[in-house]
């Protein structure tokens, strides 16, 4: 379980000579960043919302990465974080409090303490055990919204007006949305960056290497885990609140354990430990869905297979095929 | 006589029918090289777990530079200044020789809830890492990856990450197992530069080292110390030539 070893020794993300990895990125961001352009342009409204979901998506796939990809945390319960940041701003709506200056601080907390909790708790435990500890909790989370009589229950809540925010930025605009959504990632992406070459990066990336030898020389590993954890709780409630925003609409499936699934098929899909892995993945993820869906009733039976071949043949995942580092 | 650095009082711990720890007590003054010898399945990985925290025992009490530390988490025990090196080699192999002493020198430097710094490119943590590689004779493989170090460099490796830590104490857990004569021999005298600054237990299968570099020697058979002494006492005890030296080891 170590794909793309040489990635690894430096900084996971090298800023140098142009190589296929950095043109790769580039190419992705420029597409990203053109993306409501060419909406415009072309009439296809369609494009933009697609691309947004696919944006907000790489953010949550970017926090499961941190835990997953650096801190060998298989957390298999991670739409629940989505989930809370989304119902967080779809009750506040509700009860008549449109503030995002409100609703995201209080989206982000109530992961982050879903995350202290569930992490205090599953992080005792390895393995397959952490797997369904973690898938637990996220479904505890799932009945419980159900149980929400008031906020629509299994039917799900429709959210009459966007996260307000004063006169700094109106959500309500789509192309707006968009770009405010695919900063949010790039700045998730370097804030990850930062943390998992720091001297805490080192620590969580040292337990998945060895946790045994991390102890023996002197770390406690719980705490710097829980606190990982901690982080990226936080950062997927961030992308919960901005996807009940995106589809004006909360509802129990959008933290399914179905949808956890699809989160670490994109971490593995784009390439575990990569800066962009997570990106990669969402955008092949849900463009191929969206495409077969458009191809045949049965897309998932080509969606299935094509996923296990990439899974069991590149261990880097497209990054790693990028990159020709395959490892394992 | 030296303070005494480590006491081990009636240590004792069972595995079901199996006495690994039969009531072992042991004194190290600070500055020894104390090695421990013995058959396999004597007990002697038993004690080094039960030393660094990973094995609890049944009975008995540690102690360490005066402080009790016979329940104390492993990395408190780490933090304390007790080191260990591995019998089987298990470091960072994505990681370079110098970012795996790093971090053994992070783990000694205060917390570690620092999330900006890039950590490979902290003065303080990359210099005190290539002092404890120069000591072991390792600088010019600093930037060479872990899986493409030798087998002896990796034991080397081992003991510049325990050093890094600037323990009090080191436990050395079979550094010579799988080593060719020469890379020994180059051990044998990495540890013998050590001695006298650093208290050191020593567990070991290669008898040449052992009586080469040991101030004391203890044999433990069946979770027994059954003698200790210096090297020319262990090498006439009758009993120790029985149990585990054989008939060569008198003369050997």
């Amino acid at each position: 379980m170590s794909p793309a070893p040489k990635v690894a020794v430096k900084t996971g993300w090298s800023i140098g000579p142009v190589t296929p990895r950095v043109g790769l990125n580039i190419a992705m961001i420029a597409t990203l960043a053109v993306v409501p352009v060419y909406a415009a342009l072309t009439g296809n409204a369609f494009a933009l919302t697609l691309f947004t979901r696919v944006v907000i998506l790489a953010i949550a796939a970017l926090s499961l990465n941190l835990i997953m990809g650096f801190g060998g945390m298989v957390s298999f319960g991670h739409a629940a974080y989505l989930g809370i940041g989304g119902y967080a701003v779809g009750i506040l709506a509700k009860e008549g409090i449109g503030s995002g200056f409100v609703q995201w601080p209080i989206a982000v907390a109530a992961a982050a303490l879903y995350a202290l909790i569930v992490g205090a708790l599953s992080l005792r435990t390895r393995g397959v055990y952490f797997i369904m500890i973690t898938l637990a909790f996220a479904q505890m989370i799932y009945y419980v919204a159900i149980g929400l009589d008031r906020y629509g229950g299994d039917d799900g809540l429709t959210i009459y007006h966007r996260s307000s925010f004063g006169g700094l930025i109106n959500l309500s605009n789509r192309i707006v949305f968009y770009y405010f959504c695919f900063g949010l990632l790039l700045v998730g992406i370097y804030l990850v960056w930062r943390i998992v070459n720091s001297r805490f990066g080192m620590v969580i990336r040292g337990a998945r290497s060895n946790e045994r030898r991390m102890r023996a020389i002197g770390f406690p590993t719980f705490r710097y885990q829980l606190v990982c954890f901690v982080i990226a709780g936080a950062m997927c409630g961030l992308a919960g609140a901005l996807l009940a925003n995106h589809t004006d609409f909360i509802s129990p499936a959008m933290m399914h354990w179905t949808r956890s699934g699809d989160l670490i098929v994109m971490v593995v899909l784009g390439g575990m430990q990569a800066m962009f892995g997570p990106l990669i993945g969402a955008l092949t993820f849900l463009i191929l869905e969206e495409g077969l869906s458009r191809l045949t009733e049965y897309s998932n039976l080509i969606l299935g297979p094509l996923l296990l071949v990439v899974a069991i043949s590149i261990h880097g995942g497209i990054d790693g095929l990028i990159t020709g580092q395959r490892g394992g | 006589m030296a303070e005494t650095l480590l006491e081990i009082e009636d240590l004792t711990k069972r595995f079901g029918g199996v006495v690994a720890a039969d009531g072992v007590s042991l004194a190290l003054p600070a500055g020894e090289l104390h090695a421990i010898i013995g058959p396999n399945g004597a007990g002697k990985s038993t004690l080094i777990g039960q030393l660094t925290g990973e094995v609890a025992p049944d009975n008995g009490r540690i102690r360490f530079d005066g402080q009790e530390i016979t329940n104390l988490p492993v990395y408190r025990r780490s933090q304390l200044g007790l080191a260990r090196s591995f019998q089987v080699t298990t470091l960072f192999p994505d990681f370079t020789a110098l970012d795996n002493v790093a971090l053994s020198v992070q783990a000694h430097s205060g917390h570690s809830f620092h999330f900006w710094r890039n950590a490979q490119s902290e003065a303080e943590l990359r210099e005190p890492a290539q002092m404890a590689l120069a000591r072991v004779g390792l600088t010019e493989r600093a930037a060479t990856p872990v899986a493409d170090l030798s087998h002896g460099e990796r034991r080397q490796l081992e003991i510049a990450m325990a050093l890094a830590g600037r323990p009090r104490m080191l436990l050395l857990d079979e550094p010579m197992a799988g080593m060719g004569p020469e890379e020994s021999a180059r051990l044998v005298e990495l540890l013998r530069a050590l001695k006298g600054g650093i208290t050191v237990m020593l567990i070991e299968h290669d008898i040449d080292a052992v009586f080469a570099l040991a101030d004391r020697i203890s044999v433990l058979v069946y979770g027994r110390i059954i003698a200790s002494g210096d090297p020319a006492a262990i090498r006439a005890d009758y009993a120790v030539r029985e149990a585990y030296l054989g008939e060569g080891g008198a003369d050997g």
